[in-house]
């Protein structure tokens, strides 16, 4: 009896490595195609409208490196946390987290004019988050509570936080009781004239760029990739995987907190009470996809930016229903950790062995 | 094959009257077991053998594991299987169980020929097997470890069976309590109480005595003695050439795969079935008869106590030791009586209670990190290679970087140096023969012996004042190994303390100036190698206080 | 009905699709599979299930194709973990995202639709006795379900050799696999029954506790039975205690809102408070057990480490 048989390479492929991304993509695209015919529309336009459309207009070419900008800046951070083992599954919550401490600080020096707003904002934003990503690291320091749980608990607190205060003490009060705040007047600097690019962008960009140079030259980067795969062996070099959990989650959480409060003061220029249409769970999604490299992390984000402006695009153009994109997002992260596999392992007939 | 390197080979130098040294001598050979129909070594020879292989061939890829083995065991019969660390002893005997389908050839069992299809089929034919590393669930108790190894109609009554099984065969247990608690000898009278309870008539045995201490492998050889004398086969493998001359009646010898001899072991010396197995004389390794010149401390241990951590650990109790320049030091000991807990407290993985409990070159340590004490001048290569000595997806560069970053000429630098490390790997590989694909490939991609080379050498050409290795040779080829000791032996005499943390008591008195043993977390005082006996040192091991000298 | 039972039923109803979903998870997780997908589950059942009773106006079918639901989505989660043997981390959230995705587009032609919630169980004579007549005898089957399925798990676990093998598999697999037991057949039967409990709590959530369709019903309940789970040390008993602990905390803060007239000021503290204290609560109990040396030994071993026999 024939059987397919999974065999393990002597050394993980590096034609792989890059190929098995792409082979997860194609398997989305035809998934996507046969989940808008099961819609019943169209496939071919509805493809068209998801994932060529988006990119063919210079308007929306713009809107993707927007909406691309949080999820690398949230996706590098998340790298450094999975690479040493750390499982961060709340960035949302760190994310939320410094959209408040962005937001408040905005909010100190509104009507200022002061040019300390933007550090201050930038700042505060990155603290925010910062100090949300350190709790479920000091527990699990501490007393080896699992952070996936904590991590994730802590997203609900920091949403209901932001809620509580912008239906409570930052809610404008000249706003006719709609829950938001006071339209920010700090300033993000616009990077392409007439587009929504900020500064964040380059700060994602500038974030993959070092973040690149640290993983990959330094010994910092070094030791948080041994603790990720041998503890045993990172500690017989020395390495403290207690310092190490600290400070990814501290960075990751930064980062997260400096996403969100652009994107706060920046695009939204005010404080609501959602913030994120799940960048910070669609940021999971990007690290994986761009196998967490930070080059293949701006990619990724790219491609996920996509998939959010497909999805609004079709949903205008052709009534097909923003949940699609979730769909499609999942089944891509599916489908990238399945063709994972073919890294390590190679797909071989083999008859079941017999005397 | 470890003692090939040891002292018999050096039997052609030797005068006869000077014995070579096995692992037991305290045992007296042979006229200790009842008889059983193994003793009368003819009679069974024309009874049908309970299980016969013919032809059994397999490969993995391009190694060839087994080529066309033959063997048989007869009933009532205690039968070896002999044969260095990859010579196929293990692929065959999963052959014989079902783990493994062989390529060509069958097997009979009672005559008819078989196919074993798994292990559910071995046992229902009557095989059971005690391997070396047990299949125990930690959190379950004696009677459900049991029951899992049984068919489930078997299950039933499990309780009484127990019990009369335990006091028929000797084989002490009790049935509530949680495995996380029970000795490792316990432990595997869990497996042998497993097997029993199928009512097996071929047992296969897979190194048995490899983590037991002397008194203990005395109480599993009256049982396996009791088990021949009901008619029951037995396949033993072992590399211990003293048990087999002593329980085995015959015995099947392999070497990288084929058959060499199949022979009466009482019939043959230790020397013809050591060369059967090894084939050419490894090199021997010459011991200086001269004690060495021995310098100033460079490791002291002063009265190093360490509570366990988990519970599985041993504490460590009042330690005193000192390595000096120049010197081989060997600990010998039974597997968990606190070797690994010992490493850590030298190396500095695990912190002494004060500062004064370890002293390296005379400076107090005993608070300080593993990378202070390399830069103090110590070495460390620890028991596991992949997960501890080398990470197994990091390369060999990558793997130096580990223990050589904190020596590194610009300390306190940020960036790799990718350079140096090369040129390490590099000197490494050339000064220890280390057999790779490729100029810098992952850890894993090495074999056992190669990597063990590359982790030793990679500390010893760093020329360390102090190197303390555990399980040098641990399943490592015999090539392999003798490289290994032959460096470890030079090291000493260029100057260094070398600390060796042992098993293998062959290697032990091949390299070692000066013997101590550790039992449950306590050291007896080193001996010189030269005064130590094998039956005084079975007996330290075993927990005997160490007396004054004889 | 006076006010405590009232409260005391609210409780019930709260604290029962937490049990359910926890149930199933906590054999996977008995097993040693890390599912973290239980929230995606739950919603695809809420979905499935209530446009099964909104097409056929059964709510047996209703309830049947809600655990179908459930088993489907675990059935893909199985295949990778187990047959691909991918990151179960990364596949868990995976099953999250699509089955909130999936639930919105099954979901789309039903929002704002209601069904005939299931009603409580009538038994005659006990029904009527007092306090205890509506409290334990007239709730809906769900809830008899529920306390069925945590004394059945118990049995299951502590006195069938089924259960045996499935600790041993969670304690180490390892050994299990080369005592032949089939590792990964347990293990897909587990999750299989932890679709089916997701499922059947999604279906509680659409046809008992909101009987309309509303997109992302399950609230983050399936994020709460993964904290139950470890907060019972994996007991069923305890999570029974946990459940109806969390169920409690997180109904009380409404019954609080509706109270603020009558308590005193420092007791009115704002609605998302009260919101955010089962989660805050969630983790200062994981910091309690994980603290103590009874988690350690009762934490399945394998839980989380990937199983692939020797090829």
């Amino acid at each position: 009896m024939a059987w397919i048989v999974l065999e393990k390479r002597a050394e993980p492929s590096l034609a792989m490595t890059f190929l098995s991304p792409l082979v997860a993509i194609a398997l989305t695209l035809a998934s996507s195609a046969a989940i808008f015919a099961a819609l019943g529309k169209d496939p071919l336009p509805a493809m068209h409208a998801y994932f060529v459309a988006p990119l063919v207009d210079p308007w929306s070419l713009q809107e993707l490196v927007v909406k691309a900008t949080p999820l690398v800046l949230i996706a590098t951070g998340l790298s450094f946390c999975y690479l040493s083992n750390n499982w961060n599954i709340g960035a949302e919550g760190q994310y939320v987290m410094g959209g408040i401490f962005g937001g408040g600080a905005a909010l100190a020096f509104h009507q200022t004019g002061s040019p300390l707003g933007l550090p201050a904002v930038i700042a505060m934003g990155a603290l925010g988050g910062a100090l949300l990503g350190s709790i479920p690291a000091l527990l699990r320091i501490r007393f080896s509570t699992n952070e996936i749980l904590t991590s994730l608990m802590l997203v609900y607190v920091a949403e209901l936080l932001l809620d509580w205060l912008v239906r409570g003490p930052w809610r404008d009060p000249r706003a006719m009781n709609f829950p938001q705040s006071v339209a920010f007047d700090v300033a993000v600097p616009i990077l392409v004239e007439g587009s929504r690019i900020h500064l964040g962008a380059a700060l994602a960009v500038l974030a993959c760029c070092a973040a690149a140079f640290v993983l990959g030259r330094t010994m910092k980067g070094f030791e948080i990739r041994v603790i990720g795969q041998a503890p045993r062996a990172a500690a017989f070099a020395g390495f403290s995987p207690a310092r190490a959990t600290l400070l990814v989650f501290a960075l990751s959480g930064a980062l997260a907190g400096i996403a969100g409060a652009l994107e706060v003061v920046g695009t939204m220029g005010q404080l609501r009470p959602s913030i994120s249409p799940g960048y910070g769970f669609a940021a999971i999604i990007v690290a994986f996809l761009g196998r967490l490299h930070p080059f293949g992390i701006l990619c990724a984000g790219l491609l996920l930016a996509l998939s959010y402006l497909g999805g609004e695009n079709a949903q205008i153009m052709m009534k097909i229903p923003l949940d699609a994109t979730r769909v499609i997002q999942g089944l891509l992260l599916f489908f990238v950790l399945a063709c994972d596999l073919l890294v390590l392992h190679r797909l071989r007939l083999a008859r079941r062995g017999t005397a | 094959m470890n003692w090939a390197a040891a002292g018999w080979t050096g039997l052609s130098t030797v005068p006869a009257t000077q014995a070579p040294v096995p692992v037991y001598t305290a045992f007296p050979m042979s006229d200790a077991l009842p008889d059983s129909a193994a003793g009368t070594g003819g009679a069974s020879q024309h009874r049908v053998p309970v299980m016969r292989a013919h032809g059994l061939s397999k490969r993995f890829g391009q190694v060839v594991a087994n080529d066309r083995i033959d063997l048989d065991v007869a009933p009532g019969e205690i039968h070896a299987l002999l044969g260095e660390n990859g010579a196929g002893k293990s692929t065959l005997v999963k052959m014989l169980y079902g783990l493994l389908q062989p390529d060509s050839g069958h097997v009979e069992w009672m005559g008819r020929r078989v196919v074993i299809a798994g292990p559910s089929a071995a046992r229902a034919l009557g095989i059971g097997m005690v391997f070396q590393h047990f299949s125990l669930f930690e959190s379950l108790t004696v009677a459900e470890n049991v029951a899992l190894a049984l068919p489930r109609a078997a299950a039933d009554g499990l309780a009484g069976r127990l019990a009369e099984v335990s006091r028929q065969y000797g084989l002490r247990l009790e049935p509530d309590r949680p495995v996380h608690e029970l000795s490792v000898g316990e432990r595997q009278r869990i497996e042998i109480v497993r097997c029993l309870l199928q009512d097996p008539r071929l047992l296969i045995l897979d190194e048995p005595t490899a983590v037991l201490t002397p008194q203990e492998a005395e109480q599993l050889f009256a049982t396996l003695a009791r088990l021949a004398a009901e008619g029951r086969a037995i396949l033993h493998i072992t590399h211990r050439l003293d048990e087999v001359r002593r329980i085995c009646a015959r015995a099947t010898i392999l070497r990288h795969g084929r058959l060499v001899a199949t022979c009466d072991p009482r019939a043959e010396t230790p020397a013809s079935l050591a060369r059967m197995m090894i084939g050419a004389d490894a090199d021997a390794l010459r011991r200086d008869e001269a004690p060495p010149a021995v310098g100033e401390p460079r490791l002291e241990l002063r009265g190093l106590d360490l509570p366990a951590p988990s519970e599985h650990s041993i504490a460590l109790s009042s330690l005193d030791l000192v390595v000096r320049a120049g010197e081989v030091v060997a600990i010998a000991g039974v597997a968990g009586n606190g070797q690994s807990e010992l490493f850590a407290a030298i190396s500095g993985e695990t912190r002494a209670g004060t500062a004064g409990a370890v002293l390296l070159s005379g400076r107090e340590v005993g608070l300080m990190g593993i990378n202070a004490r390399r830069r103090l001048g110590a070495a460390f290569v620890p028991e596991e290679r992949i997960g501890h000595a080398a990470a197994a997806r990091l390369r060999l560069s990558e793997n130096a970087i580990l223990t050589g970053h904190a020596l590194d000429a610009r300390a306190g630098a940020w960036i790799v140096d990718r350079r140096g490390a090369l040129d390490h790997v590099d000197r490494v590989s050339e000064a220890f023969d280390v057999r790779k694909g490729r100029r810098d490939p992952e850890a894993a991609s090495l074999s056992g012996g190669n990597l063990q080379k590359f982790v030793v050498g990679r500390e010893i050409l760093r020329d360390p004042a102090l190197l303390v290795v555990s399980q040098p040779t641990w399943g490592v080829d015999a090539g392999a190994a003798a490289t290994i000791r032959r460096a470890l032996v030079a090291l000493a005499r260029r100057g260094a303390a070398v600390l060796v943390i042992s098993q293998d008591l062959d290697e032990i008195f091949a390299i070692a100036d000066r013997i101590a043993v550790i039992h449950d977390g306590r050291l007896s005082a080193p001996i010189p190698a030269g005064r130590m006996t094998a039956e005084r040192l079975g007996l330290l091991m075993g927990g005997a206080q160490a007396g004054a000298e004889a | 009905m006076d006010l405590a039972t009232a409260i005391l039923l609210t409780v019930v109803t709260a604290s029962t699709p937490l049990l359910l979903a926890a149930i199933g998870e906590l054999v996977v997780e008995r097993s040693g599979v890390l599912n973290l997908g239980v929230e995606g589950m739950m919603i695809m059942g809420a979905a499935c299930g209530f446009a099964a009773t909104l097409a056929t106006g059964s709510h047996v079918a209703g309830v049947a194709v809600a655990m179908l639901a459930g088993m489907a989505m675990a059935a893909i989660f199985g295949l990778l973990v187990l047959g691909l043997v991918a990151n179960q981390v990364a596949c868990g959230l995976a099953l999250t995202i699509l089955g909130l995705g999936l639930s919105g587009l099954v979901g789309q032609g039903m929002v704002g639709q209601r069904v005939d919630p299931v009603g409580p169980v009538d038994i005659p004579g006990l029904g009527s006795l007092p306090v205890v007549g509506k409290l334990v005898f007239g709730l809906d089957p769900f809830v008899y379900a529920s306390f069925a399925l945590v004394a059945g798990t118990w049995w299951f676990l502590s006195r069938t050799r089924a259960g045996l093998v499935l600790r041993a598999v969670g304690d180490n697999h390892a050994s299990a696999h080369a005592l032949g037991h089939d590792v990964r057949l347990v293990r897909f039967a587990a999750l299989m029954f932890g679709g089916a409990c997701a499922g059947l709590a999604g279906a509680y959530v659409a046809l008992v506790y909101t009987p309309f369709w509303v997109t992302g019903m399950t609230a983050g309940r399936g994020w709460i039975a993964l904290a139950l789970v470890v907060f019972a040390s994996w007991r069923p008993w305890r999570l029974l205690f946990g459940a109806y602990l969390f169920g409690a905390m997180s109904i009380g803060q409404l019954h609080l809102q509706a109270m603020r007239g009558a308590l005193p000021d420092f007791l009115v503290l704002p609605g998302q408070f009260w919101s955010a204290l089962p989660y805050a609560a969630t983790i200062v109990v994981l910091v309690l057990i994980s603290r103590s040396r009874g988690r350690r030994a009762s934490e399945p071993a394998m839980l989380g480490t990937p199983f692939s026999p020797d090829r």
